[in-house]
């Protein structure tokens, strides 16, 4: 009877860092059987990396994982999937021009005579469905199946892996209502045959709803395991961000003045898309846009730069309205766009700094021969300006550190004397001395009279430096909010702020 | 100490794999030179020149495709075609069977020229749009224009007025003068088409890293969707891009037809090979967004002076072909590890 007194899992004083931060320190995460156990914590708090320790992605320096009392260390996914742990990530990774069934089957496709064996795959596939509940054709191909279909589908891979535990990353965050209540009636049913699972999510509601145990952790630390029963929204809200926000943020010293920017009744062509979103911004002001993952606030702000398309609206700058119908024609309008995948669309990884630095201000160094002094002059200002560490500018941008890289990107579009600059996630995946540096950088810009339009999610850092917050709330506006009146040493402004995203979702 | 030795040995590799192909292809030619001294001759090594420098400006115009993460199959075709047209435009007006009997006077050269340019642009221009509107990818689109420049050109060949498809011989002489005439200096004949090559070289180099269209061309290359959000009209960079591989390879078309002296349907055959050869030795990478213009003409001297030197000393031709393969596979293998991120 001893192994069945065990946890499930068990992994404690798990440690990890990283160049320039401790992404972990003594993390700890107790699962039992038949049971869910939400993680909560902000971005960046350490939850994605504590599960990549569990998966053997990240190697952790130190601490132990048990899994049934006895102790593992996965070296990859496949090998934790082998001893029954799986998960469904927010991304899903499926192959989409093939079927449900081979997609459940790769990498182990039954076989009969040396061939595959299609009856069987079809047999097993169907009972595994039909035993979950699950409304879907074995023959299907999934590129056509919606989000939803595709999610119970990584769920029937787990389970037909015989996995003892699911991890599930955001799961609901795509999701409709009714699609969220079959979720959880799937999830009750593994629950109810032992099966446990840890559930990644910001949704507190949902969260409330589904866990038996809630474990919050802030900056890489557990900060609590509770009850879910003797949980309340606030109570979660205040374990999540309670800390110390004066040191974070440079001063504000910037002066909003007239109105620059002004977006009306703005509406994004292909779906999923934003709709009748207007608002204005002023000369010198940090405009934040707030919302969960889903709220459509990367599509806002690539379809003000004509990244992507725009079904109607208009963008108006100085009173004018601009033909912002494709990036080029928005730069030369006097915008900026500062991508949220570095990596996918933000970098020339071949390409060294000066590369890196120059190419959107190509049209400033001469109409047919380009000047080479000027570029490499502007280079050295991107460089010393913004405070990028690097050995020299013919250095390959890829070397670099996140932070660095990121700053290149930003000195990128500086150089084009932008006067409305869209930032997307600036300080997504760098390390806090770099974050403080990025701040400071966009105060300054605003002190100069620049408009700077900033996503984040994460809510400290608009608190700490934006004027004012748009809050959306799946595609839709739920609102604005302002320094002084709903933020910034307010009491409760973040449950304001995340009151407001949860509006329409 | 220890820490010392180890980075002088990475160092080491790092400089091997960055010049790791000319290493080889260096000692090549020693080898060659040392079974055969009277290799390193001036006449031999202005013969290699002569003879990369048509396939050197189709490598010119292609590489620039290559950057831009994609290829062209039609190259050989495309040229033949130009090299037809030019052929049919240049012959002796004194010449009985000729493609225009009521061609009484010879043209002014750059008729033949243009109309040799006009064709390959055609063709370029039809892959530029399969590629950057329809989204195609290089390699499809191009194999179908390979094809249908090819039946273009049979057909071409074939309306001659005696009726046969027999190849497009006889040119006037300032033809001849001009596009495959040499260059004197004092006692050294310095063959045109070398002057030529070059020269469109150092414009390619211009084009490449002082004009706003190179820069543009390397960041579509590198990372296209980048490229886009920085402003870039990844349209337009492409179209100009295959325009500019078009002018060449109809030069090179003329050039070739002056070169071989008679053009047949089958003129041109294989030669993007060559071309697309030339540089993967030079360094362009079939990953987009890397190359250098030396690299290719330095790729396209190489791989002629392998040739050279392997018919130099007898190898057989069979033979010829297999060290040709090798030295591409070796190229790419290496060319690629000088990218791989470690992980």
């Amino acid at each position: 009877m001893e192994t069945t007194q065990a946890p499930l899992l068990e992994m404690s004083d798990i440690d990890k860092a990283f160049p320039g931060v401790q992404a972990l320190s003594k993390a700890k995460l107790t699962l039992h059987a038949g049971t869910v156990h939400s993680l909560m914590g902000e971005n960046g708090a350490g939850k994605s990396t504590l599960m990549k320790c569990l998966f053997g992605i990240y190697k952790k320096d130190a601490g132990t994982i048990r899994l049934e009392g006895n102790p593992v260390s996965f070296r990859d996914p496949k090998d934790a999937l082998d001893n029954g742990v799986a998960m469904v990530h927010q991304e899903l990774n499926q192959v989409l021009r093939r079927n449900v069934m081979e997609n459940i089957w790769l990498g182990r496709l039954p076989l009969k005579h040396g061939l595959v064996d299609n009856d069987k795959m079809y047999r097993d596939t169907k009972a595994i469905l039909d035993d979950l509940q699950m409304n879907i054709d074995p023959k299907a191909i999934i590129g056509n199946l919606s989000v939803s279909s595709r999610q119970m589908i990584e769920i029937a891979k787990a389970v037909s892996f015989n996995a003892k535990i699911v991890v599930l990353d955001e799961p609901t965050s795509s999701l409709t209502e009714k699609e969220v209540t079959h979720l959880f009636s799937i999830i009750r049913q593994l629950t109810s045959r032992g099966v446990g699972i840890i559930y990644i999510s910001h949704k507190m509601d949902e969260i409330l709803r589904i866990s038996d145990e809630v474990t919050i952790m802030r900056d890489g630390m557990w900060i609590a395991t509770r009850d879910a029963g003797k949980l309340t929204n606030a109570e979660i809200i205040r374990l999540m961000v309670n800390r110390e926000m004066t040191q974070r943020f440079p001063p504000k010293t910037n002066k909003p003045s007239q109105v620059a920017l002004e977006v009306r009744n703005l509406c994004g062509k292909y779906e999923p898309t934003f709709r009748d979103v207007s608002f204005d911004v002023k000369k010198g002001e940090v405009f934040g846009i707030s919302g969960l993952v889903g709220s459509r606030r990367t599509e806002l702000l690539n379809t003000l730069f004509g990244y992507y398309a725009k079904e109607s609206g208009d963008i108006v700058l100085h009173g004018k309205v601009v033909d912002n119908s494709q990036p080029d024609k928005a730069a030369l309008n006097g915008f900026s766009l500062l991508t949220e995948e570095r990596r996918a669309t933000g970098l020339f990884p071949q390409a060294n700094i000066t590369f890196n630095s120059i190419i959107a201000n190509l049209r400033s160094y001469g109409k047919f021969l380009l000047d080479g002094r000027k570029m490499n002059r502007d280079t050295d200002w991107v460089i010393d300006a913004i405070n990028v560490k690097t050995p020299n500018k013919r250095t390959l941008i890829r070397s670099l550190s996140g932070g660095n890289q990121q700053k290149v990107i930003i000195g990128r579009w500086l150089l084009t004397a932008p006067e409305v600059l869209l930032l997307d996630e600036p300080t997504r995946g760098i390390d806090v001395g770099a974050k403080y540096e990025i701040y400071s950088l966009i105060l300054k810009l605003a002190e100069e009279g620049k408009s700077v339009i900033m996503v984040s999610s994460e809510m400290p850092e608009l608190i700490g430096i934006c004027d004012r917050i748009l809050v959306m709330s799946n595609g839709r506006m739920a609102g604005v909010v302002e320094r002084g009146k709903d933020f910034g040493d307010i009491p409760g402004e973040q449950e304001t702020i995340l009151t407001l995203a949860a509006m329409y979702v | 100490m220890q820490k010392g030795k180890v980075f002088n040995r990475q160092r080491v590799v790092d400089f091997l794999l960055q010049y790791a192909m000319y290493i080889i292809l260096l000692a090549i030619l020693v080898t060659v030179s040392i079974i055969r001294p009277n290799f390193l001759a001036f006449g031999n090594i202005l013969n290699i020149l002569k003879q990369a420098s048509t396939k050197g400006i189709l490598a010119l115009g292609c590489a620039g495709l290559i950057v831009l993460a994609g290829t062209d199959l039609s190259i050989g075709r495309v040229m033949g075609f130009s090299a037809a047209v030019t052929a049919a435009l240049v012959q002796s007006v004194t010449y009985k069977s000729r493609y225009f009997p009521q061609m009484a006077q010879d043209l002014p050269l750059i008729v033949p020229l243009l109309a040799s340019i006009a064709i390959a642009v055609i063709f370029s221009l039809i892959n530029g749009f399969g590629v950057s509107k329809l989204k195609m990818h290089a390699f499809i689109i191009t194999l179908g224009t390979q094809l249908i420049a090819f039946g273009a050109n049979c057909l071409f060949i074939e309306s001659q007025p005696s009726g046969t498809a027999q190849a497009l011989s006889t040119f006037n002489q300032t033809f001849k003068d001009v596009a495959a005439g040499d260059l004197m200096l004092g006692t050294v004949k310095i063959p045109l088409v070398v002057l030529y090559f070059l020269g469109l070289a150092a414009i390619m180099w211009v084009v490449w890293n002082k004009t706003r269209l190179g820069k543009n061309m390397f960041a579509v290359g590198g990372n296209e969707e980048a490229a886009r959000v920085s402003g870039v009209n990844v349209v337009r960079t492409i179209m100009l891009v295959y325009l500019i591989a078009g002018v060449l390879y109809g030069i090179a078309g003329f050039l070739e037809a002056a070169r071989i002296q008679s053009v047949g349907a089958n003129t041109g055959l294989g030669y993007e090979t060559d071309a697309i050869s030339a540089c993967v030795i030079g360094g362009v990478s079939f990953s987009g967004g890397v190359g250098t213009i030396q690299g290719v003409v330095i790729g396209a001297v190489i791989l002629q002076a392998i040739n050279f030197s392997l018919n130099f000393i007898g190898v057989n031709p069979y033979y010829q072909y297999i060290i040709r393969g090798l030295i591409i596979v070796l190229a790419v293998a290496i060319d690629v590890r000088k990218y791989i991120v470690k992980k």
